[in-house]
């Protein structure tokens, strides 16, 4: 039996991931990045510790962190992964296991985090 | 030591001679500010975790000016992801047939673009009324 290739699985997060950031990353760099920490459009308290807390203590906003911190860098990584070959850098094992092995370790911390923060 | 030593051309700068490849650099090269932005909100998580004195060492760092501008510079290169990403998606998704007729790549990268500002209102609606 021919062994079969796990590339799907991994061009399945970087279209994930992809899809995601096209649709939500412009807003939430906006959101996190700029209204929220400066109190631009928010009010000056939106990034709180009770406010932040609040909504990943939700299981629908647990699940939303935890996709866009996993899936973004499951995009990231794949995508730069099959560039480096552009760029002159041999796509071995060592580029395999940096650029899959960060997003799967981010995947973890993530939801380590999500996790001790309760429900 | 391998005694065949085959002359390989040198490629450096290759992309930079072609405006279609400094383009297609440019839209890969989104995915490092994907990343960077990924592991700034992981950060925030694992502060958020910790307690409310990482959280607030968090958001100190992320009130900054360089972490404005790193931010302000990130919403520029996701933009543009989001804007090839469905500019290429005619190329990526299977052909949909819609009444005996395919498609059109500028129906398929239309809908893709007004997706993503409906979407994108949605999440600035909900994150005025999660944080205001």
């Amino acid at each position: 039996m021919s062994k079969r290739s796990n590339e799907p699985i991994f061009w399945l997060l970087f279209g994930a991931g992809g899809m995601l950031s096209a649709l939500l990353g412009p807003a939430l760099v906006l959101i996190t990045g700029i209204a929220a920490p400066l109190g631009l459009g928010l009010s000056p308290d939106a990034f709180s510790y009770d406010k932040v807390h609040a909504v990943a203590v939700h299981w629908l906003g647990k699940g939303f962190l935890f996709l866009v911190v996993s899936l973004f860098l499951w995009h990231a990584g794949h995508r730069i992964f099959h560039s480096l070959h552009d760029f002159g850098i041999h796509a071995g094992a060592l580029a395999r296991a940096l650029c899959y092995g960060v997003p799967a370790a981010a995947t973890v911390i993530a939801a380590a985090a999500l996790l001790a923060i309760g429900f | 030591m391998n005694a065949r030593r085959p002359y390989k051309r040198p490629m450096p700068g290759w992309w930079r001679k072609n405006p279609f490849f400094v383009e297609y650099v440019i839209h890969e090269a989104t995915a490092c500010f994907v990343a960077a932005y990924a592991f700034i909100l992981l950060a925030g998580l694992v502060c958020l975790a910790m307690g409310e004195q990482s959280w607030n060492a968090w958001l100190a760092q992320v009130r900054s000016p360089m972490a404005v501008l790193a931010h302000l510079i990130m919403l520029v290169a996701i933009a543009y992801h989001s804007y090839t990403w469905f500019r290429i998606m005619p190329k990526t998704l299977p052909p949909i047939v819609i009444g005996g007729k395919r498609m059109s790549p500028a129906a398929i990268t239309g809908g893709g673009l007004a997706a993503a500002a409906v979407t994108s209102l949605l999440m600035l609606g909900l994150a005025w009324g999660a944080l205001s």
